[in-house]
């Protein structure tokens, strides 16, 4: 009857869903993006940014990428605009509904 | 070699419930149910039963108990009434579109107010959509059978969904009556151990039951619970049919009495359809050709068995026990002229009959086989539904 997808998708008919919707898969909320929930994004501006990273830890939804120490652009498939991290970055290296 | 005993309705599905030894049973009393987590309880205190019983401070809680055991893997039942089964209506939605095959017993009873403890089918029938089947006896013995069955026929692979095992209060639910019992073994062999496909404890399956579903998948998700419920029809018949082979007694969606050549019936459920058994028998000594159609599955809905049986018939009575405000008639009088609209030429009319527990008698449904009669040759139809013997 089912099929126990790991890549649930919009394109699938009602036929290949699991009954009520059961999940068989664990640590998959990355693939819910709930990034077009959000109506104002915030905007990293590199330039001023002095890689001080007190807006990582402030970010509700993990959106704030760090590779080797350094903090990267914003995760926009999950960032929903909640605009902490610019009310947290001291050094105006985040703007928010600008 | 069958059982037999004298006993009441609850007392019959309590022994049913004990002979299963479900995993788990979780309930909160309520007049007329309350005997049977009463009587569980007294079981598993005895040292017959093994079940879990679970002692919940409400129905929303006995339901969202069994919500979660049967998720967990375990075979869940419980039991409630009216203002009770009302209470849980949130999680009946929850337990049927998780498709968890819980069984309840359902002793109907009307649903306040007034305030009234007496038997009408008002508190299933506001739960009609919820998603669950709905199978009702018309005594004890059928009490009995009926709940056996349905622990099969929700765990089926085809349908997964909960199941309403109903019966009249009072009048099913207390009164004694002589029966035949299955051996405890040969229950426990007919219902199989639960082995469900899919649980939480599980350890070697990863498993999240009852996610938050967005628009592009709810749709679709319905339709599957739509389709199981259209099959459990055959799933019912092929049971029915099993349990027969097993006890001499088989089961189907309706039940047809002299209906061969009858030209007037009614439509009916529960323990009313042993009173319209004997007006019809009156009526057929009085030579009106009467028939009577038990309705057993009110879901699924039996629409092609009830259009088989009325194909030949001249005028139909549509018996609700319950009344639904729609101006319009009750919820049986509704679907069926849905299901026969179009396909049938046979007068109909509704009628709200026996709601609060009202006594209804022989001489009652004589006459509704009266007008009945009255129709064919007026060739008429009332313009509205009817209530029975009402005092105006």
């Amino acid at each position: 009857m089912e099929n126990k997808m790991r890549n649930i998708n919009p394109t699938n008919k009602w036929q290949d869903l699991t009954p009520g919707g059961m999940i068989f898969a664990s640590g998959n909320s990355e693939e819910f993006r709930t990034g077009d929930w959000r109506t104002i994004s915030p905007k990293f501006i590199e330039e001023k940014c002095k890689q001080c990273l007190l807006c990582v830890p402030v970010c509700p939804d993990m959106s704030i990428p760090v590779v080797n120490g350094k903090r990267t652009d914003f995760d926009f498939d999950h960032c929903k605009g909640c605009g902490i991290c610019a009310k947290a970055c001291p050094f105006g290296a985040i703007t928010f509904g600008e | 070699m069958a059982i037999r005993d004298r006993l009441s309705g609850n007392e019959a599905v309590s022994i049913a419930i004990k002979q299963i030894n479900p995993d788990v049973v979780a309930a909160f009393p309520i007049t007329p149910s309350t005997e049977i987590p009463q009587f569980i309880s007294q079981f598993i205190a005895n040292g017959e039963m093994t079940t879990v019983f679970v002692p919940v401070e409400s129905e929303h809680s006995s339901m969202s108990a069994c919500v979660g055991s049967e998720a967990a893997g375990a075979r869940s039942m419980t039991a409630t009434s009216s203002c009770g089964l009302a209470y849980m209506h949130e999680m009946l939605y929850i337990a049927a579109s998780n498709r968890l095959p819980i069984v309840m017993a359902v002793v109907n009873r009307a649903l306040s107010g007034p305030i009234n403890i007496n038997n009408d089918h008002s508190d299933s029938m506001g739960s009609r959509d919820a998603g669950w089947l709905q199978i009702y006896a018309e005594n004890a013995q059928e009490a009995y059978d009926n709940f056996i069955q349905c622990v099969r026929i929700a765990e089926h692979k085809d349908v997964l969904l909960p199941v309403m095992a109903c019966q009249d209060g009072f009048i099913t639910s207390h009164a004694v009556e002589r029966m035949e019992l299955l051996e405890a073994e040969k229950v426990k062999a007919f219902v199989g151990e639960y082995k469900p496909e899919h649980y939480l404890l599980n350890p070697d399956e990863i498993l999240a039951v009852g996610p938050y579903d967005i628009p592009q998948y709810y749709m679709e998700h319905k339709k599957a619970q739509a389709v199981a419920i259209e099959k459990a029809r055959q799933v019912i018949l092929e049971i029915g049919k099993e349990y027969g082979q097993l006890t001499g007694r088989s089961y189907g969606m309706i039940e047809e009495y002299k209906m061969e050549d009858a030209e007037v019936a009614m439509l009916i459920i529960g323990s009313s359809a042993g009173t319209a058994k004997e007006a019809c028998d009156e009526m057929r000594a009085a030579g009106v050709k009467a028939g009577v159609i038990k309705l057993r599955v009110f879901r699924p809905f039996p629409a092609e068995d009830i259009l088989k049986a009325v194909k030949n018939l001249k005028a139909l009575a549509i018996m609700d026990k319950t009344e639904s405000f729609s101006a319009n008639g009750g919820p049986l009088g509704a679907e069926t002229k849905a299901a026969l609209y179009g396909k049938c030429n046979a007068l109909t009319v509704d009628y709200i009959y026996g709601i609060g527990g009202r006594d209804v008698k022989v001489e009652d449904l004589k006459s509704v086989y009266d007008k009945l009669t009255e129709m064919v040759k007026t060739g008429k139809a009332p313009d509205s539904y009817q209530y029975l013997a009402i005092r105006e």
